[in-house]
């Protein structure tokens, strides 16, 4: 229950709802144990845009680091949020399961970063 | 006929009649339609009039107290002004942090006074009002000699003079912002916890001792004099704020739980406001005082924990997230600065990688993280800026929803790990940055679905300079981003190559060599 005490009614929309959006919608995306790049970052995409696209996203800013060309992506794992789930690179973010403000969550086994790092 | 000399008033009478004694109790309006919102938040007051005055002091002594600080103040700003001053600071890396400081800090200052003049209206008492009615002048002077102190560099170094422009809409100063607005928009009792106790206690010690003694080291007397001129203020503000804690504690059994949520609240939304200040210790003063680390266990654990412990008699428990910050003393410095380094492109200071002495320096201050998580990266980033392939991640960050910090902690025991967290409020999710920000989301979901975050706001076309049409077809946001934050592109990049560095080191030159 929410414990926010006011003088008057507080009613007002969130600041990030979808329809702030114009058709699209937010996506964040995350590198687990690739910390160098210090924090997720945010795409906003339409749900009809196929998943490769969050792919050449994720290539155009982490392949900065050198793990990037040694991904086994057979062995990846993805998470949307706490929930593992199979991307099907082909298909369009609605047809993955993908809403606005997921946290796509990836990790590449055996690689941790800069000398083991987490980095 | 003798004289009657009337007797000459002592401090305590003279006191009441300049401050008690000018209040009165309104008669055409009921005082609880007049000070509506001493009450709505739940505390409860029973008797004003047993607000003990931390310190007597009328307003009369205040004006002379502070016009005494001033003139020595000023005098030192000019003396230091008039002799080049800036070219006696260590090296021109310093300088980075005075931008980083006149970006973050004086706004803050300035909503501070905004702040403690709305106290000086809300509060019923007469006691508190004039507390918070000078603290609010002090608040206004910390702004204005903060800019003063910093504005002779301005004249030679690049990217300072849009800080006010960069306040509201600047990536990174969101969290110190979001901080306060938090704590304006909340009712007054709310407002003392924020500001007059948790951040004074938390935050300005460790910002106006440590961090100030660090200026001085590194040959900044005009910011020394400033953080020291405002540190003898600041005495008087934690115990305000303390009294006001104790005053709420002691009125009313109901209001324990109350001030404890609020205590747990606002240590940890000060603990994440100062992630930036331990970079800037650790690795943005070129000459070391101490580091984050100690200063932590200093200010924090030992004189907040002396606190607490004062506090127990009221059935005060130390903050639930205590533990966590002492866990993190030695990560956020190092996540901050990997943090803005990766950010070349956006930010008017310069950062850089650590010389290998310093980087020493700190495997020896931080021995068990060090090392082991960030050692390795930064070297790596050397090696790339050397090989002319500096780092820049060019994409936009996620942020907590409640501190506004980008999402850059690790989970607690795992420094390899991310920290998320996530909550479902009437049917849209929303990220924080650990269970603590988690739970003050949740308390209030409806306030903190509200939460002005920049690189969303870039995405709903929020976020553009004059004369770009968010609805053309050709739109792309965040195109215009340094039109839109007014950087100044000479600020830009890594500080190897900057402008500043070059002409730090011809005028020093020219200083001393014929």
């Amino acid at each position: 229950m929410t414990m926010l005490k006011t003088l008057a009614p507080y009613e007002f929309k969130s600041r990030d709802a979808v329809e702030n959006y114009k058709g699209r919608q937010l996506l964040y995306v995350n590198w687990e144990r690739h910390r160098m790049f210090s924090r997720p970052f945010v795409l906003a995409m339409k749900p009809e845009t196929p998943f490769s696209a969050v792919v050449d996203e994720m290539a155009a800013c982490f392949s900065y680091h050198p793990d990037w060309q040694h991904i086994d992506w057979d062995k990846a794992i993805w998470q949307n949020g706490n929930t593992p789930f199979t991307p099907d690179r082909n298909k369009t973010l609605a047809e993955n399961g993908i809403g606005h403000k997921d946290l796509i969550r990836f990790r590449t086994l055996g690689l941790d970063g800069i000398a083991g790092t987490g980095y | 006929m003798d004289m009657k000399v009337a007797k000459k008033l002592g401090l305590k009478e003279r006191y009441s009649l300049m401050t008690r004694d000018l209040a009165w109790d309104t008669t055409y309006q009921p005082m609880d339609k007049v000070f509506p919102q001493t009450t709505y938040e739940g505390i409860k007051i029973h008797d004003w009039d047993k607000w003990e005055d931390p310190f007597r002091l009328t307003m009369d002594a205040y004006w002379k107290y502070q016009s005494e600080k001033e003139r020595k103040l000023y005098a030192i700003l000019d003396g230091f002004n008039q002799n080049n001053g800036h070219l006696s600071v260590t090296d021109a890396r310093y300088i980075n942090v005075l931008k980083l400081f006149l970006g973050s800090t004086p706004p803050l200052e300035l909503m501070a006074a905004r702040g403690f003049s709305m106290m000086g209206r809300q509060m019923n008492g007469a006691g508190p009002r004039v507390a918070c009615q000078m603290q609010a002048v002090d608040e206004y002077r910390h702004f204005q000699t903060q800019i003063h102190s910093i504005s002779n560099y301005n004249k030679y170094y690049n990217g300072m003079d849009e800080f006010a422009h960069q306040q509201s809409r600047m990536w990174y100063l969101s969290d110190g912002k979001s901080f306060f607005d938090d704590a304006i928009t909340a009712g007054p009792f709310e407002f003392m916890v924020a500001i007059g106790f948790a951040f004074e206690y938390v935050l300005t010690n460790i910002l106006f001792v440590p961090f100030i003694s660090g200026a001085a080291y590194n040959g900044d007397m005009a910011a020394m004099t400033v953080g020291f001129s405002a540190q003898s203020d600041e005495a008087r503000h934690m115990t305000l704020g303390l009294e006001c804690i104790k005053f709420m504690l002691e009125q009313d059994p109901d209001n324990l739980p109350i001030v404890q949520r609020w205590i747990d609240k606002w240590t940890w939304r000060g603990t994440r406001k100062l992630a930036s200040v331990g970079m800037m210790m650790d690795y943005m003063l070129p000459k070391r005082i101490m580091s984050f680390k100690e200063a932590w266990e200093m200010y924090v654990e030992e004189n907040g924990g002396a606190l607490f412990k004062d506090l127990a008699r009221y059935g005060i428990t130390i903050p639930k997230c205590f533990s966590q910050t002492i866990e993190e003393k030695e990560h956020v410095s190092h996540q901050s600065w990997i943090g803005f380094y990766m950010k070349p492109q956006a930010t008017p200071f310069h950062t850089w990688i650590p010389t290998p002495d310093e980087m020493d320096w700190l495997s020896e201050k931080y021995p068990n993280t060090f090392d082991k998580y960030y050692r390795p990266v930064l070297e790596f980033f050397d090696a790339q800026e050397k090989a002319g392939n500096r780092f820049d991640n060019k994409t936009a960050p996620m942020n907590c929803q409640v501190c506004v910090s980008t999402m850059k902690f690790n989970e607690p025991g795992d420094p390899m790990e991310m920290c998320f967290r996530e909550s479902i409020y009437n049917g849209e999710k929303f990220h924080t940055c650990s269970d603590h920000c988690k739970e003050i989301f949740d308390n209030e979901p409806e306030k903190y679905s509200q939460t002005f975050i920049s690189s969303h706001q870039v995405l709903q076309g929020n976020c553009e300079p004059d004369g770009v049409d968010v609805n053309a077809p050709d739109f792309e946001p965040g195109r215009h981003m340094l039109d839109y934050w007014k950087l100044d592109k000479r600020a830009l990049g890594d500080f190897n190559g900057s402008e500043d560095q070059k002409n730090f080191a011809a005028w020093r030159e020219q200083a001393t060599k014929n």
